[in-house]
Order: structure tokens, then C-alpha cells, then sequence
């Protein structure tokens, strides 16, 4: 059994010395270059012979170096890649600097058969900015096979990309409809990039004639696709926002209607939030099997609920239940809570950690050519209608809804009929700053975990609940929709810090009209 | 209410003797002890200790203003850095522009702008060549952002925590403005290098001994701006805006107006203090007028004592004293300290430091003769 192993691999090795012994040969009569003095590779594959071709690889002469590039590039297979690396272990710079771009393009093209979709991918546009023609075959036998539409995309492009840029001038007009039907946003500056180098020159002009049409027409296509791609995405940004203020300012909204009483430490209460899920995840890590790892963040979400909720209970009881009534007071002292937790956050954890998102969060779906929407983005869109639902359940389907729409309505009634007007206070306080322990939890996967991170959002966040008035639900939800699509519409045009200051200008406008926020409580109200 | 506005009057005059006796302390006896006693006497006060205490009672100014929209007429502007800021920014603007080319890079344009490749002085800069222009700018540009701003508000009857999360708003966005660059007030680092003012070396501390006593003319100018307000006709309608704001409406006055005009003054006296801090100081940047310094403003005059115009002083300069020893010392400790105050103020002595003192010495007095009874700032608190 071992001899046959043993013979075997020598077998292989020697029809692999054969085989490139053969390739050179073929390729140094292919050449007029002058005769080389080749090694004679009767047995396997030695590392002397591949030192002797990286050496050549240097070489001044660029019909030596070509040769033996052709001779690397046709033979390469992951051995050849393991011997090459030991080729230059000990060679001079120059050698190693030409070897460098044999080596990529080798990796590049064992990655193109690589499991992971992201490593094919991610290899087929390597390739298409390599400028190697000799990966065109590759790159079209690999998308040929290629069971993933989106990376086959990336294989067709890079293809097209390589005959345009290196191509023989006859398949480049092809080249150009391909990249311009395939909408492809990588091959717009090399289409550009053509077009004017074919256009400055006359004699190429009129070579490249059909070609220089073709790419006109495909640069006008791509630029169609990508206004289009741009709306889309801006529009996916906007929701992306949107749910995130949604999130943030839901708790608060409750609670404001509940109690008349902003909480300035609800940006805090999802820093708790946010700490909470990252020393669930650094548990996770330190006492659990790796592979239960991703799990984390399914335990974060209730873990923060609970914590960030019972931080709400303990900041009702020392603190709000005394400032009934005394909303301005109310926000000061909890103001002071805010600067008390941020602190204490800074003094505990340092200043920056992270969270590691869960590898089935991290990536995204391509849904047309450009748009890539991120995973994380989708969840938190998906969490926040999933909130928003709950809430309504909560509302008007539970008993404690019943109440707390009660007390909301009218508290002196709701006391004289015999609701526990102040226990349903603590406990939709708790509730909401639930809710805020959950936006923080979801906050993770987009930014880094630090003590400042409640301050980021939540001046807009107030802005959403006072423009959306404490009558409905629908007021935030509309509000935070409008605020944050409206900030993504004018971030481009306005820049971000002059989109909110004009949002804000836009804000003021709008109350001078309602003055209580969208809907305002009906009824005879006294103040 | 009105057996509230007769008990006005001796209290006035107990707050008057105090502000007489500060008055002679602040104006006479420590810039005497500066100059005076040799530099190693006991009884000396140090250039850098007056230079503080200048600091601290321009704030004081800017305290006086917001009590007398938060603690007289019940609204809480959480924005007032940015009235600050803007005076502070327009005479910042105008020592800038003195230092000529005295400054790093010996340009004629300041530094940053240099340093930002602006090749002409922005056409807002130029009128602030005059000293005249920048110190008339730093009250009259607040006034007039109050002005429109406050109309806005209070035409539409935005009030209570929506007119404090507003406001908020407005810091924030100030802040967020002037932190650019493009719009040439300097970035993130401010206006700072000055040189000198109307000719004076602000190096030497005969100039800044000067600026010192300008500014405790201001405040008490300034104090008798407000107590004028309050002791008049108007006064007591602010007053009964705090406690009943309807009733008010009910009554035949328009509480817009009312509330427009203190918000005006308020925002001019913030304008004011701004305007004497910077060249105390020495720079301004964004950072002393976003959301948070807007509410440290807050505390100054929850702690010294709401609905009394010697409160806020009192409250602006101890909060201000506490947080340079503090910061010096215990630089973590600052932040825990200043949340607590805000709870503590809020929670435990809502009369502030003011009221405190009244607690413990009139009250105590007045107990022993029957006559107890709220103070006007815990009742007017609570509607």
C-alpha cells in the first residue's frame, strides 16, 4: 500500500515535471527569444527549477520574463504556489517584487474554486482588475459552473473588464456590450477611460469605431442603472435610519404620553443596553463552546430588554416617582442620571469596545446590480416592526394596555376608578426603558459599543416624539419615518449637519401649525 | 398669588443688602488685594485667581438671564449656549481680526482660515474690524435670533418640554455649525491666539484686572435690568405666567408677548456674558456652546436658587468654583459630581443654595414667630 502511495506520487510529480518540462519547451519555440539554457527536469519538480524561472522572472529582458510567466502561469496549481514561495524565501527584492503578481494572479485563480461564495467573488474581481488576459479562460470556465448568480456576475464582469482593458481590439465591442448589459459599476471607469483614449486618438479611432459605440451605449446604460440604484438605496438608507429612530423613540413616546415626562437617559438606558449584550457575548465567549457563539445575540436581545428594564425600575423608584408632575424638573434630574451612567460606563469599561455581529448577520442580500442591502440593517428594520407590533398588542389587546391607555387619557378618572395609576407608571417606565435596552442591543451591529453611544441619537429621537405628539403610536412611527427618510433624502444635496439643521428648521415650521405634535390628545385638557 | 407678591417686598431687601455687600467684595476689595499686598502676603489675590473669578461672574450674567425665563416665568430654555456662544463668537471675531499679523503664520486673515486655504476674509467677518460693530453684534445678534426664534415658538404656544427639547435641538444644531469648517468660525478648535483688545496687551494683567471690573459693573447692571423687570408690572405677570399661564390668557394678557420679551432679554444678557468671557478667557470654541454646557447653564441657577436674582450669581459662581477645584483634582470625579448635583438640586433642594440658607436661618426664625410659609419657587413649580 505505501509503495503504491510512494510510486504514485512520484508518478505524479515526474507527469508534472513532464508536463511543464513540455510547456516550456513549447514555449521557448514559440519565442524567438534567444536560447535559454533550461534545466533539465527529468525527475519531480525541484525547487531549483522554479528559483530558476522566479530569476527569469526578473529578468530586464521582457521576452525572458514573459516566457517564463506564460510557463508559471499555465502550470499553476497549489503546489506549484507552495514551491514558489519557498523559490523566493531567501531571493533579492526584485526578484520577489516579480513574483508578487504571479502569485496573486495564482491564488486568485485556485480562490475562483474556492467553497465560500465571498472568496470566489472576491477573486473574480482581483482578477478583473489584473490585467492579465490569461485569466479570461479561467474566469469563464469558473462562471460556467458557478451555481451563485452573483458571483457568476462577478466572473462574467471581470472577463468583459479584461478584454476591454487588454483585450485584441476586435472583442472589444463585445466586451463593452457585455459590461453595459450587465450594468456593471466596476467596468464604468474602464469604459470611460477607453472611450477617451480611443476618442483622442484618430488612427485608433477608427479601429476601435464599433467598439467606441458599444461602450458609449454601455456607459449611458450603467449611468441610467445607477441613478436608479442610487434612489433605491437612499430609500433603503432612509427606512434603515428610520427604524432605528422608530426603535429609539417608541419607549420614549409611551412613557412622555403615560407621564408627561421626557427621559433624557433613555440614550443612556440603551448604552445599558448595548453594554449588556456585549458581556453577554464576552460570556458566551469565555464559557461556552465556540460553535454555540452566533447564539449570542439571540440571548442579547431579552438579556438587554431585562436588564435596561430594571434599571428603568430602579430610576423610577429612587428618582421620577417624586417629580410627579414636574415634567421640566423630570428631565434635569434625569439629565443628571445620564451624565451618572455615562460616567460610570467610561470609569468601567474604558472608552471603546465592540460587538462582534453574529456571522448570520454579517453580509447582506444583492438584490439587483448595486444594491446591496447590508443583513444587519434588515434586522434592525425587522426588530422594529417587530417592537412596534408588540406594542400594539400590549396596548389594546392586554389588560395593562387597557390601563395604561386609561391613565393616559385621563389620570384622575383612571385613579377614581381603581387603576393603580402609579404602579402602571413604574411599570410602563420599565417597559420603555425595555425598549430602550433593546434599541441598544440593536445599535451593536451597526456601531461601536461606547459610553457616549445614547448621545448620538438622541436629540433626534425627542425631536420624533415631539413631533409626533402623544396621542397615537402612528405619530411616532410616522414621525420617525418622516425624520429619517427626510435626513437621508438631504444628505446628499445638504450634507449631513445642514440636513438636520434644516430638518430642524422644518420641525419648528410644523409645530407652529401643531403645536402638540402630530395627534395631540383630543379633549378638554387643563394644564 | 398676591399675598405671595406682598411677601416680595422684605425679602427684596434682604436680598439687596447681600447684593451691596457682594457688590463691594467683588468691585473693590479683591481687585485692591490684587494690586496691593506683595505678590507673597496671604492676603493677596493672584492675577489667575481674578482672571477666575471674572470667568465666573461673567457666567453669573448669563445665569441672572435664564432665571428670569426658567425661574420667573417657568420656562426651561435648554439652548442659551447658543445665544452665549454667538456673543462670545462676535467679539472672539473681532480680537481675531486685531491680531493682524502678529499671528503664527503672519497673515493678515487668521490663522485657521489661512491654515484652511481661504485666500479672502468671508464678507460676514468684515464689520467686525470695528470694536463698536462686535460689541453691539454680540447683544443685538442674540436678541435677534431670540427674537425670531422666540416668536416662532411662542406664537404657536410651544411650551414646556417641547419648548425644552426645541431648544435642544438648537444647541445641538449650533453646535454641529459651528464645528465646521466652511462656515469659518474656526472648527472644532475656535477662536483663541488673541492678542489684544481696543490696544491693550491682554498678557497683562492691568488689562485684565480692567476687564474684570468692566464685567462686575455688567453684572450689576445687569442685576438691576432684572430686578427693574421683576419688581415691575410685567414682573408680576411673568410671574403668574410660571404659576398659571391660562389664567393669564384668561385674564386678558397675552403671554406670548410677555414670554417673547424675557426670552429677548434673557438671550441679550447671554449675548452680554458671552461677550465678556471671551477675552477674560482667551478662546471659544464649539464645545462651550452645544447641548451640555446649555444645561450645565441650567444647574447654575438650580443651584443657586430659582426666583432669585441673587441666586443665580450665587449659584453661577459656586457651580463654576466647585468645577475648577473639582476638574483640577478629581477629574473623573466632575461628571459624577455634576449628574448628582442635577438630582440632588431637583430632589432634595429644589429652593437651591438659597433657599437652603433661607430654610436654615429665616425659617427658622419666622417659625418661631407663626409665619411660615412656601417659598414662591417650590409652589410655582408645581402648578
Amino acid at each position: 500500500m505505501k509503495d503504491r502511495l510512494g510510486i504514485g506520487a512520484i508518478a505524479g510529480v515526474a507527469a508534472l515535471a513532464l508536463f511543464v518540462w513540455g510547456e516550456f519547451a513549447r514555449a521557448v519555440e514559440a519565442s524567438a527569444a534567444p536560447v535559454l539554457s533550461v534545466p533539465s527536469i527529468a525527475g519531480p519538480l525541484a525547487l531549483a527549477d522554479v528559483r530558476a524561472l522566479t530569476e527569469r522572472l526578473a529578468s530586464d529582458d521582457p521576452a525572458v520574463h514573459d516566457q517564463a510567466f506564460r510557463i508559471i502561469i499555465q502550470t499553476g496549481d497549489a503546489r506549484f504556489l507552495v514551491l514558489l514561495d519557498e523559490a523566493v524565501v531567501d531571493a533579492d527584492r526584485a526578484t520577489r517584487v516579480a513574483v508578487k503578481p504571479v502569485k496573486d494572479l495564482l491564488k486568485n485563480k485556485l480562490k475562483l474554486a474556492s467553497e465560500t461564495d465571498d472568496a470566489r467573488r472576491s477573486a473574480a474581481a482581483d482578477l478583473g482588475t489584473s490585467r492579465q488576459l490569461s485569466a479570461v479562460p479561467w474566469l469563464e470556465q469558473a462562471a460556467a459552473n458557478e451555481p451563485n448568480r452573483w458571483v457568476r456576475y462577478a466572473m462574467e464582469e471581470s472577463a468583459a473588464l479584461l478584454q476591454l482593458t487588454v483585450g485584441e481590439t476586435v472583442l472589444k465591442a463585445r466586451a463593452a456590450t457585455i459590461l453595459g448589459e450587465l450594468q456593471s459599476q466596476n467596468g464604468l471607469p474602464a469604459l470611460k477611460e477607453f472611450v477617451q483614449q480611443a476618442a483622442s486618438d484618430p488612427v485608433s479611432r477608427e479601429a476601435n469605431q464599433p467598439a467606441l459605440r458599444a461602450a458609449q451605449g454601455a456607459i449611458e446604460q450603467i449611468e441610467l442603472w445607477s441613478t436608479w440604484a442610487n434612489v433605491f438605496e437612499t430609500v433603503f438608507r432612509g427606512i434603515s435610519l428610520s427604524s432605528i429612530l422608530l426603535i429609539m423613540s417608541v419607549g420614549l413616546a409611551i412613557v412622555f404620553g403615560l407621564m408627561g415626562v421626557i427621559n433624557m437617559a433613555h440614550g443612556e438606558l440603551m448604552m445599558v443596553g448595548a453594554y449588556a449584550t456585549f458581556v453577554t457575548q464576552e460570556l458566551f465567549k469565555a464559557f461556552l463552546p465556540p460553535n454555540l457563539f452566533d447564539a449570542y445575540f439571540l440571548v442579547a436581545l431579552p438579556v438587554s430588554f431585562l436588564v435596561a428594564g430594571i434599571c428603568g425600575l430602579i430610576l423610577e423608584a429612587t428618582v421620577i416617582r417624586f417629580l410627579y408632575g414636574r415634567p421640566l424638573e423630570t428631565m434635569l434630574a434625569t439629565w443628571g442620571v445620564s451624565l451618572v451612567l455615562i460616567q460610570s460606563a467610561r470609569v468601567y469599561f474604558g472608552d471603546l469596545t465592540a460587538v462582534t455581529a453574529p456571522a448570520w448577520l454579517s453580509g447582506g442580500a444583492q438584490v439587483m446590480v448595486g444594491v446591496y442591502l447590508p443583513y444587519n440593517r434588515l434586522f434592525i428594520i425587522g426588530l422594529s416592526v417587530l417592537c412596534v407590533t408588540g406594542i400594539y398588542v400590549l396596548l389594546f389587546r392586554s389588560n395593562l394596555g387597557l390601563r395604561v391607555r386609561a391613565v393616559t387619557q385621563n389620570r384622575n378618572m383612571s385613579a377614581c376608578l381603581g387603576i393603580p395609576t402609579r404602579k402602571v407608571d413604574a411599570y410602563t417606565f420599565a417597559f420603555g426603558s425595555g425598549l430602550a435596552g433593546l434599541a441598544g442591543c440593536a445599535l451593536t451591529l451597526v456601531g461601536n459599543v461606547e459610553p457616549g453611544l445614547g448621545q448620538n441619537y438622541i436629540v433626534d429621537s425627542f425631536m420624533v416624539v415631539v413631533t409626533g405628539g402623544v396621542g397615537k403610536l402612528a405619530g411616532t412611527i410616522v414621525a420617525a419615518l418622516g425624520i429619517g427618510s427626510l435626513n437621508k433624502f438631504l444628505e446628499p444635496s445638504f450634507g449631513a449637519v445642514y440636513g438636520k439643521v434644516f430638518i430642524l428648521v422644518l420641525v419648528i415650521l410644523f409645530l407652529q401649525r401643531r403645536p402638540s405634535g402630530l395627534y395631540a390628545l383630543k379633549g378638554r385638557q387643563v394644564d | 398669588m398676591i399675598a405671595e407678591a406682598a411677601d416680595e417686598k422684605p425679602r427684596d431687601g434682604g436680598e439687596g443688602l447681600t447684593f451691596w455687600f457682594l457688590g463691594l467684595v467683588l468691585l473693590i476689595i479683591l481687585p485692591a488685594l490684587n494690586v496691593l499686598p506683595s505678590d507673597d502676603s496671604w492676603l493677596h489675590v493672584s492675577d489667575f485667581t481674578l482672571n477666575r473669578f471674572g470667568k465666573f461672574l461673567a457666567f453669573a450674567i448669563l445665569a441672572l438671564g435664564l432665571d428670569l425665563i426658567w425661574g420667573y416665568t417657568g420656562i426651561l430654555s435648554l439652548g442659551h449656549g447658543v445665544f452665549f456662544g454667538i456673543g462670545a463668537y462676535c467679539i472672539g471675531m473681532h480680537l481675531m481680526l486685531t491680531i493682524g499679523t502678529e499671528s503664527v503664520y503672519g497673515n493678515d486673515l487668521p490663522d485657521f482660515m489661512v491654515w484652511n486655504q481661504v485666500k479672502e476674509l468671508p464678507l460676514f467677518w468684515k464689520p467686525f474690524y470695528s470694536f463698536s460693530v462686535a460689541v453691539l453684534g454680540a447683544i443685538l445678534v442674540p436678541v435677534f435670533c431670540a427674537l425670531i426664534f422666540g416668536f416662532l415658538a411662542f406664537r404657536s404656544r410651544i411650551k414646556g418640554v417641547y419648548f425644552a427639547i426645541i431648544t435642544q435641538a438648537v444647541a445641538l444644531s449650533a453646535w454641529l455649525v459651528f464645528n465646521r469648517n466652511e462656515t469659518n468660525l474656526g472648527g472644532t478648535n475656535g477662536l483663541t491666539d488673541f492678542k489684544q483688545i481696543l490696544g491693550f496687551r491682554l498678557s497683562e494683567s492691568g488689562t485684565q484686572r480692567a476687564l474684570y471690573v468692566i464685567t462686575v459693573l455688567a453684572l450689576g447692571g445687569a442685576y438691576f435690568l432684572c430686578r427693574w423687570i421683576i419688581q415691575s408690572r410685567a414682573g408680576k405677570v411673568l410671574v403668574a405666567i410660571r404659576d398659571s399661564e391660562q389664567r393669564v390668557f384668561f385674564s386678558g394678557y397675552s403671554p406670548a408677548t410677555y414670554k417673547l420679551f424675557v426670552f429677548v432679554v434673557s438671550a441679550g444678557l447671554a449675548g452680554l456674558a458671552g461677550m465678556l468671557y471671551v477675552p477674560q478667557v482667551g478662546i471659544i470654541t464649539p464645545g462651550q456652546i452645544g447641548v451640555l454646557p446649555s444645561l450645565e447653564m441650567v444647574i447654575w441657577v438650580a443651584v443657586g436658587g430659582r426666583g432669585t436674582l441673587i441666586g443665580a450669581i450665587i449659584g453661577a459662581v459656586g457651580v463654576n468654583f466647585g468645577r475648577s477645584i473639582l476638574t483640577n483634582y478629581f477629574p473623573e470625579l466632575w461628571p459624577f459630581f455634576l449628574g448628582g448635583l442635577f438630582i440632588a438640586v431637583v430632589l432634595i433642594f429644589p429652593d437651591g443654595l438659597v433657599g437652603l440658607m433661607r430654610r436654615l436661618t429665616i425659617g427658622s426664625v419666622r417659625k418661631t414667630l407663626g409665619l411660615e410659609k412656601p417659598s414662591a419657587a417650590s409652589e410655582g413649580a408645581q402648578p
